[in-house]
Formats: structure tokens, C-alpha cells, sequence
């Protein structure tokens, strides 16, 4: 029996094969002399490893996460559960999280990105929510090389690949490339559900002698200590990590969604709790559902449905294979639930059982394997206040003279700048999601914020995912304000009112204090925008050691925001509708060029001091917007971000194949700039007077948009005649040129 | 009228087709499960698209042998209304309702835009209300859409007009002749890749879909009331 090769409790201890799992040794020594007071055997050691990783524990963000506002009337559920949970009237409430599946991507990038999707869709439907979008949220490195075009097409295959097969719309989210994420491309996903307030779920298991079942996919030996492996770093040496990755089967996820959903909707009287299998799979799903009950916990192994033979307790515990959950029943019903799966062709088997001492016991093979206090595992992992400290770049970034472009010919800058991947249009990826399944998306991929009807109402959800990581790289707290304030900016540029946020926090290894520093110092930042939007923060995850050989990636908190838009009427676009429609740029436009696109594009890095930018008028800003919006005075709304005002006019006119005359006092390299809190809105001449009432000084009207594909754009200096649609071929064939190029 | 929308394991747009029945020309629709032995008290069949059975082994293939394929074969010889979008086509094809075959689009990419469809043959039960040679804004959305078939079977959809639509200026995935729907011989039969369902409210984008699903409650319920 395979069992008897385990090494020994004292092998484990004189031999530190804890280590090896990512155990400390005081965290070895908490755990057999202050929780077990005697060694934990192999199976217990590896139970512990998992629960107690970074992933599972965020034992070393959690005094990070306590700074987040998580409060709120609109806020049903904060962070805790599978999802967070925002009212949105009538009865009825937005689901929505995002996760990270960075590390899996690196290494196996279709069925890293595939099982990410698959994982976040199966945390809405355990909150008896009825998924209704995905969003993406993607970093790669430079496209100038095959490993990195290999890694954008297979993450795209794959995000497509599960995302159409299961049938709910990838809707939106972004792609951004810089160097630091060569060696690890960042992978974030994002699902928002729908859901009847009398719908909601929790994911317990209580109730002396309830039932515990598993359904789904059967258990096998994929991706065992995905979740340890999500919180160690890559090194060249160690490429070989390939057994840690999952296979998704979005077909099975498919069924299993949809047994899920009518056990939730028609059975809610037998069920108790329910909860998705993701990361640490079994042994996480369980723990979390016993501790969060205060129950115990009896589970019976040799009952696991297992795709492969010989399995050990610890493979089945620790097993990260996709497409399963963990649900509680009311003792009796196990019947009624198996009569459910099987017309799904699923299986539903019961394998455990509540208890009422909170211990955690496994069986297997009539042995008691693991025989553990529950809350050890699943709440008392260490807390970490890990030393910070500020890198020396920041001290001198800010003795660097701000950066002055250099630009001989305005018109060229332009058709470059369009063309870096980061601005470049995305329409080749995101033509490979289906964007448009189950008929609600009024606003698909391309806009600001996508919009999905919420039918049956006048209302509507815009959503959208947001970080511009430089920013936060030349100053963390002032960038992570600025990616809450970007994705509010598409939000309410979309015609939405920004209602809450979930986040994926992509750091580098935490144990270095710079980088600790990083992650304390943006969570200042998003924490004020998200106190000042009034948009809390309720779910998200943490991705940590995100380094290659040492180097870090930039800091980049994923910013994933829902809003609601309270009339149908309200849903608007970011490009001009009409010829004859006056433009006009909300906010001020200076000289920012440290950490912009254009910088980047001229020396190659990024470098000094963050311009200045204030919460309080990007929220004066946005509410102007908003209102003006609501009052049907705005025909187009974009947010203003990379590569500045040129950028958003040019973007502005490629949809509907317009074109602009405008004027601009400024020098023309500050069409470059990208100020915040900017907005670029069109407006029919009848309602030019009431926008310039709403805003006062905050708006300038520039020009109009013109019926001929020509932007004449005159600034201080020059006058320019832009050939639009030459600059629009340029834009949407930047990134299948670059995909297509021979490195 | 009375249409059953079927529901094979993996169908995901079988929502999208019940609104276009229900919201769209107001007429009946009820799922039924590909497990069903009987479409008793049905006037019509549609099958929606999707990835039934995963598309694991070639799209349609393993649905094709369904519990309920044979009445939906039944109503085919009955001459009721039969449309199959996308997986739907794929399956009435695996089944031999249609004929030809759907492979990967030729870039090998899912694809999902709005395309621009013409109407070759408006004298069919499911197109009367376009006009002839019509240009239809229709959202595609497929990995599987390529139609090819021998040049015999060409000829002869030719021949008897079963080319119903076709891609009118970028074709999207390589299919032959630009084929984006075929009817059976009958009439009765309709199988296209692009997504009427998802063309019925303007402010999804277009609402060109709409007149197909009029014309099939149109005529079908016409010559019903004949009979």
C-alpha cells in the first residue's frame, strides 16, 4: 500500500520535509508543540502547508487587506465568502469577484488561464449567483519575442476556450505590456453574477450530523499544491513545476453550474452550505466551511469520487482538480440531491459528516489519518507584519528633472503611440471571446466599461478592470488612488454610478521590504479612493512573490469595479455619434509625462517623480459627468488615460468613422499628457449651453466632430491634419503585426 | 405557434432563442431536455447553439445521437418548422437533416462580431419577410463554421435554391460559396451558423433577426390553418 512510503512524523521533522512544502520552521514548531502537542503526520503536515500559504491564509496581507473600506448600506456581503454581494434594489444584488492565476499561467498558459475563468465562475455560483459576464485583466512583456507571443495567445485561447464553451460573455477588461512582466505574465479574472436577495448562499457546513456531499468531476493528482506553488517564486532552475498545473473541463463546469443553481433556487430547504473546491481544493473547501460554523468535521476518503487509483489521503486532500464542490445538506436529503446531479450526469456523493467539536478528522482505509482542531487550519494560520521599506528609487525618482518629450514631428508621435500594444486596439483578441451570449451585453469589449441589461428592468451593470501599474511604480500610493479612480472614470463615463470593487493585489515577494513596502503604501492609496468614490472593496485576491530571477513586476492591484446604471436611457459610449456635436475636454490638461505611454515609447523606461493628482476633484469631476449624463446632455463620454487627450479624440472618432476639428491652447505635446481626471465628451449643439453650466470651468469646449475621417487638431504651435482612418488601420493592426513579426 | 427549445448538455444559447419566441414575435417556447422521447403538442423544433457535449469530438457529433433527435427527425419528415443556429446547424448536419459539413473556421480562431448577411432566397418559410438580396446586420459567434460540401451537393443546393444566406462582405470563416445557412429540400429544415436570436432589440445592437422568426410563425402558422 503506498500509504506505508510516507515519511515518518520524525522523518518530517529531522529531515525539515516541511520546508520543502513552504513551512517555516517556527511554523513547524507552532503546529506540533502549541496546536497538536505532538509531530503531525505526513498527512496533517501537508493539510497545514496549504491552509497556511500565502494563498489560502494571506498570512502576510492581511494587516494589508484590514486597511480596505469594506463597509457600506449598498454592501450585502464583504469579503469572506466565495463573493462579494452588492444591493441593487428591487430585490435583486450584483455578485462579483476576481482572482489571479498568474503563476499557472506562466508555466502552462491555456490551461492556466482556462482554469482561472473556470475558478472564479465556480466562486459566483456557489453564492447562488447566476454568472452574467467575465472580464479579463492581462499583463504580458514586450511582444518582441516568441516566448511572450506564445503566452498571449495561449492565455486568449484558453480564457476564450473555457469562457464560450460554458456560455457567459467576456465582456471587457484589458491588456497592458511592459518588460517586468516577461517572466511573469499576469493572468486576472473576473466574474460578475446576478442573484435574487433570497438567493444568497453561505459556505457552511453545520448542523450536528448534516451531510456532507461532493459533486462534480471525480479527484485527481492535477495540480496538488497549486496553492503553495501560487506563493514561491520562479527561478530559472525551477521550470520544472509542471505537475502543479489543473486541467479545465468548462463543459463539466457547465452542468455542474447548473445543477448548482437549481439545488440553490428549487432545494433551498435541504441546503445548508456550499462551496467551490478551488484552491488547496478539499482540505480548504471543508476546513472553511467547518470553522466558518464553528462545527467539526468528519470526512470518509475512501468515499471520494477518484479518477485514478491508489490515491493517498494527502493527494486527495491536497488534489486541485477542477469542476467540484462541497456542499451541506440536511441529513435525509442526500437523496433528493443525488436524483438532481444525476440528471446532469454528475456525480453527488455523500462523504462526510458534521459534527460538533471542531476537530477535523479524516478516514481513510478505516485508519484516522489527520485529526485536527478545524479552526487551526482554516483561521489560525501566523500573521505576518513584515518589514517595510522604502526603495531607493523613489528618493531618486524624485531628484530626476521631469521628463521633457522630444518630439520633432507631432503627427508621427501619434501613429506611434497608437501603435504600442499598450493603446493598441484589442479587437483580434477580444473578437475571439464570445461577448455577446445570453442577449443582455449592450456594450461589448472596446468601450470604457461594458454593460450588461439586466433584463426584464430598465437597469444595467457597467463593469469594467483598471491599473496602470506605472503609476504605481514611480509612486504606489498615489497609483493605486489613480487605478480606483481610472476604473470609476470608465464607469462613469458608461453611464454608471460606481457601486463597490474587488481586486487582485500582483506583487512581488513580500518578504523583501521594498516590495512589502509597495503593497503597504498602494493600499493607502486605494483604500482613500475607495472611502472618497464611496466604492468598497468586497473580494478580491492576492498574488504574491510575482518575481523572476529577482526581479519583481511593477506593483499592479487590479482594480475590478461594478456600477449600476439606473436607467437604460443613461448607457453611453466613448465614441462621437454626429457630425456637428461639440467636443469638449472635462479637466485640466498640464505638462504630466513622467510615467506615460509617451515616455515609455521615447527612453524606453519609465522614470521620476508621479504628477500630481487629488481624489476629491476626480470625485467633483466624475459627479459632474454623471449628472450630466443622466440628464441626456452627453452623446459620448471617454475616460482619458494612456497616451492622453491625441489618444482619446482619436479613439473617439474611430467608430462610428467621423472625424474633428478642434482647437487647443497648449503646446502640441501636451495632447501626450495624461493628467487625470480628464474626460473627452461630445455634445449636440442644444445642449452645449447646459454642459458648459453643469461643469463651469472644468469644461473647454475644443471643436466639433466632423463627417469627413480628418482630425484637424490646431494647438499652439502647429496645425495638424490627421488621416483618421490611416491612424485607425495603424491602431487595429498593431498587435496581429507584432503577433505575426519574427522576433 | 408552440416551439420547443431543446436542450442538449452543453447548449448555452437556448436562453437567447426561448426570448426570441417569447419577447420577440410573442409566440410559446418551453426547453425540453435532449433526454425526451416525445415532442407531443410542439407546432415547431429549434436547437440552440452552444458546445453540446463539450464540442469534445467534433461539434454535433455525440448530440446527434440523442434521445430526442428522433422526433426531431420526425417533425423534419412531418414538415414542421426545424432551425438549428450554430451548434444547432452543426447537429442538423451530424444528423443528415442538412447536408455538408461545418469544420474549424479557417484561421482556427472562435470568432464572435457582427457580420453583414445577404438574403438569397427570400421565398423561403423563413425569410418572407426580408426582401430579396437584403443586407442583414447578424452577430456571428463559432470556432466551427466553415460549411464546405462536395461540388455535386453544391450543384444541387444551387439547383433548388437552398442557399438561404450568405456572407455578404467578409466572410469570417472560410466557408464555401460564403454559406452562411442552408434549407433542406422540403423547406422546412433551416440550419445557419450566425445568431438570429441575438438580432432581436436595437439596443443589442441590431433587431434584423426579428422577421426571420416572423416569417416562420407567418407561414408555418398559414399553412397549418390550410391544412
Amino acid at each position: 500500500m503506498k500509504i506505508l512510503h510516507e515519511p515518518t512524523a520524525e522523518q518530517i521533522r529531522d529531515q525539515k520535509i516541511y520546508a520543502q512544502w513552504g513551512l517555516t520552521d517556527e511554523e513547524y514548531r507552532m503546529i506540533s508543540e502549541d496546536i497538536l502537542k505532538r509531530l503531525p503526520n505526513y498527512t496533517e503536515t501537508g493539510l497545514f502547508s496549504v491552509m497556511w500559504s500565502e494563498h489560502c491564509s494571506y498570512k502576510n496581507s492581511k494587516p494589508v487587506l484590514r486597511k480596505f473600506p469594506t463597509e457600506g448600506p449598498q454592501v450585502l456581503q464583504g469579503p469572506g465568502e466565495g463573493a462579494g454581494i452588492v444591493d441593487i434594489g428591487d430585490g435583486q444584488a450584483v455578485v462579483f469577484k476576481a482572482e489571479s492565476h498568474n503563476h499557472p499561467s506562466a508555466v502552462e498558459p491555456y490551461e492556466g488561464a482556462a482554469t482561472g475563468v473556470g475558478g472564479i465562475i465556480r466562486d459566483i455560483f456557489s453564492m447562488g449567483a447566476r454568472p452574467i459576464a467575465m472580464l479579463d485583466s492581462l499583463r504580458f512583456g514586450e511582444l518582441d519575442n516568441e516566448r511572450t507571443k506564445y503566452l498571449l495567445e495561449e492565455v486568449v485561447a484558453g480564457i476564450g476556450g473555457y469562457g464560450n464553451c460554458i456560455g457567459i460573455p467576456t465582456v471587457g477588461g484589458e491588456i497592458a505590456f511592459d518588460p517586468v512582466y516577461r517572466g511573469n505574465p499576469l493572468v486576472n479574472a473576473m466574474c460578475v453574477g446576478l442573484i435574487d436577495h433570497e438567493d444568497i448562499q453561505k459556505g457552511q457546513a453545520k448542523g450536528i450530523g448534516n451531510t456532507i456531499m461532493y459533486v462534480g468531476a471525480k479527484t485527481g493528482r492535477d495540480g496538488i499544491h497549486g496553492a503553495t506553488f501560487a506563493s514561491e517564486e520562479f527561478s530559472d532552475e525551477e521550470e520544472a513545476e509542471r505537475s502543479a498545473v489543473q486541467v479545465g473541463d468548462p463543459f463539466m463546469e457547465k452542468l455542474l453550474m447548473e445543477a448548482c443553481l437549481e439545488l440553490i433556487q428549487d432545494h433551498s430547504d435541504i441546503l445548508v452550505g456550499i462551496q467551490d473546491m478551488g484552491a488547496a481544493g478539499l482540505v480548504s473547501s471543508s476546513s472553511e466551511m467547518a470553522s466558518k460554523a464553528g462545527s467539526g468535521l468528519i470526512l470518509n476518503l475512501d468515499d471520494v469520487p477518484q479518477r485514478e487509483s491508489g490515491m493517498t489521503p494527502y493527494e486527495m486532500m491536497l488534489s486541485e482538480s477542477q469542476e467540484r464542490m462541497l456542499i451541506c445538506v440536511t441529513k435525509g436529503a442526500e437523496d433528493r440531491v443525488k436524483d438532481l446531479f444525476s440528471r446532469y450526469e454528475l456525480d453527488a456523493v455523500t462523504i462526510g459528516e458534521v459534527t460538533g467539536d471542531g476537530q477535523y478528522r479524516l478516514y481513510h482505509e478505516g485508519r484516522l489519518v489527520a485529526d485536527l482542531p478545524v479552526d487551526a487550519l482554516a483561521e489560525e494560520a501566523p500573521v505576518y507584519h513584515k518589514p517595510y521599506t522604502e526603495p531607493e528609487r523613489i528618493q531618486a525618482f524624485k531628484k530626476l528633472d521631469a521628463f521633457i518629450p522630444d518630439i520633432a514631428d507631432t503627427e508621427e508621435t501619434l501613429k506611434q503611440l497608437m501603435q504600442q500594444p499598450t493603446v493598441a486596439s484589442k479587437k483580434s483578441i477580444f473578437e475571439t471571446y464570445d461577448s455577446m451570449v445570453r442577449t443582455n451585453t449592450v456594450v461589448g469589449p472596446g468601450s470604457d466599461a461594458a454593460v450588461l441589461r439586466i433584463r426584464g428592468t430598465r437597469k444595467a451593470l457597467a463593469m469594467t478592470t483598471d491599473c496602470n501599474a506605472r503609476y504605481l511604480y514611480l509612486d504606489p500610493e498615489k497609483g493605486g488612488q489613480m487605478a480606483v479612480a481610472e476604473a470609476a472614470r470608465n464607469i462613469v463615463a458608461s453611464g454608471g454610478e460606481p457601486l463597490a470593487i474587488t481586486d487582485c493585489l500582483n506583487y512581488g515577494n513580500p518578504d523583501k521590504p521594498e516590495v512589502f513596502w509597495e503593497l503597504w503604501t498602494s493600499a493607502d492609496g486605494i483604500a482613500k479612493a475607495c472611502t472618497t468614490l464611496n466604492t468598497p472593496v468586497i473580494s478580491g485576491n492576492v498574488s504574491l512573490y510575482n518575481e523572476t530571477n529577482g526581479e519583481a513586476i511593477y506593483p499592479t492591484p487590479m482594480i475590478g469595479m461594478v456600477g449600476l446604471v439606473t436607467d437604460l436611457d443613461h448607457v453611453t459610449t466613448s465614441e462621437f455619434k454626429q457630425a456637428g456635436d461639440k467636443i469638449f475636454v472635462i479637466g485640466e490638461t498640464e505638462a504630466d509625462f513622467n510615467g506615460s505611454e509617451l515616455q515609455k515609447m521615447q527612453l524606453g523606461r519609465i522614470e521620476g517623480e508621479l504628477f500630481d493628482f487629488d481624489i476629491d476633484k476626480e470625485k467633483m469631476i466624475q459627479d459632474k459627468v454623471l449628472q450630466a449624463i443622466r440628464e441626456g446632455l452627453v452623446q459620448s463620454a471617454h475616460d482619458c488615460s494612456e497616451g492622453g487627450l491625441a489618444v482619446a479624440l482619436m479613439e473617439s472618432a474611430f467608430g462610428n468613422e467621423l472625424g474633428l476639428s478642434a482647437t487647443l491652447d497648449m503646446p502640441s505635446e501636451w495632447l501626450f499628457s495624461e493628467s487625470p481626471s480628464r474626460f473627452v465628451l461630445s455634445v449636440s449643439p442644444e445642449h452645449a449651453e447646459a454642459v458648459k453650466e453643469v461643469f463651469g470651468q472644468d469644461a473647454v469646449e475644443i471643436g466639433k466632430v466632423k463627417d469627413t475621417r480628418i482630425a484637424e487638431i490646431r494647438t499652439q504651435t502647429e496645425e495638424l491634419t490627421i488621416d483618421v482612418k490611416e491612424v485607425k488601420d495603424l491602431w487595429e493592426g498593431a498587435i496581429p503585426w507584432l503577433l505575426k513579426s519574427k522576433a | 405557434m408552440r416551439f420547443a427549445v431543446i436542450q442538449f448538455p452543453g447548449s448555452n444559447c437556448d436562453v437567447d432563442l426561448l426570448h426570441a419566441i417569447r419577447d420577440g414575435v410573442g409566440e410559446e417556447a418551453e426547453y425540453v431536455p435532449h433526454t425526451a422521447e416525445s415532442l407531443d403538442g410542439f407546432d415547431g423544433v429549434l436547437l440552440p447553439g452552444g458546445f453540446s457535449y463539450g464540442d469534445y469530438l467534433r461539434s454535433g457529433a455525440i448530440s446527434r445521437f440523442s434521445n430526442v433527435m428522433s422526433e426531431v427527425t420526425r417533425f423534419a419528415e412531418e414538415g414542421k418548422p426545424v432551425f438549428g443556429t450554430c451548434n444547432g446547424f452543426q447537429i442538423l448536419v451530424e444528423a443528415g437533416l442538412l447536408p455538408g459539413a461545418l469544420q474549424r473556421n479557417e484561421n482556427l480562431h472562435f470568432i464572435c462580431k457582427t457580420v453583414e448577411l445577404e438574403v438569397v432566397n427570400n421565398q423561403t418559410r423563413f425569410t418572407t419577410e426580408y426582401n430579396d438580396r437584403e443586407l442583414l446586420t447578424i452577430p456571428v459567434a463559432h470556432g466551427e463554421g466553415n460549411y464546405y460540401c462536395d461540388e455535386e451537393t453544391l450543384a444541387e443546393l444551387k439547383a433548388n435554391d437552398q442557399i438561404v444566406f450568405t456572407y455578404a462582405s467578409d466572410n469570417p470563416n472560410g466557408s464555401v460559396e460564403n454559406i452562411a445557412g442552408i434549407i433542406n429540400r422540403q423547406g422546412n429544415v433551416l440550419g445557419m451558423m450566425p445568431h438570429p436570436e441575438r438580432a432581436i432589440e436595437d439596443i443589442l445592437g441590431s433587431s434584423d433577426g426579428l422577421r426571420f422568426f416572423e416569417s416562420m410563425v407567418k407561414n408555418f402558422v398559414k399553412e397549418t390553418a390550410e391544412v
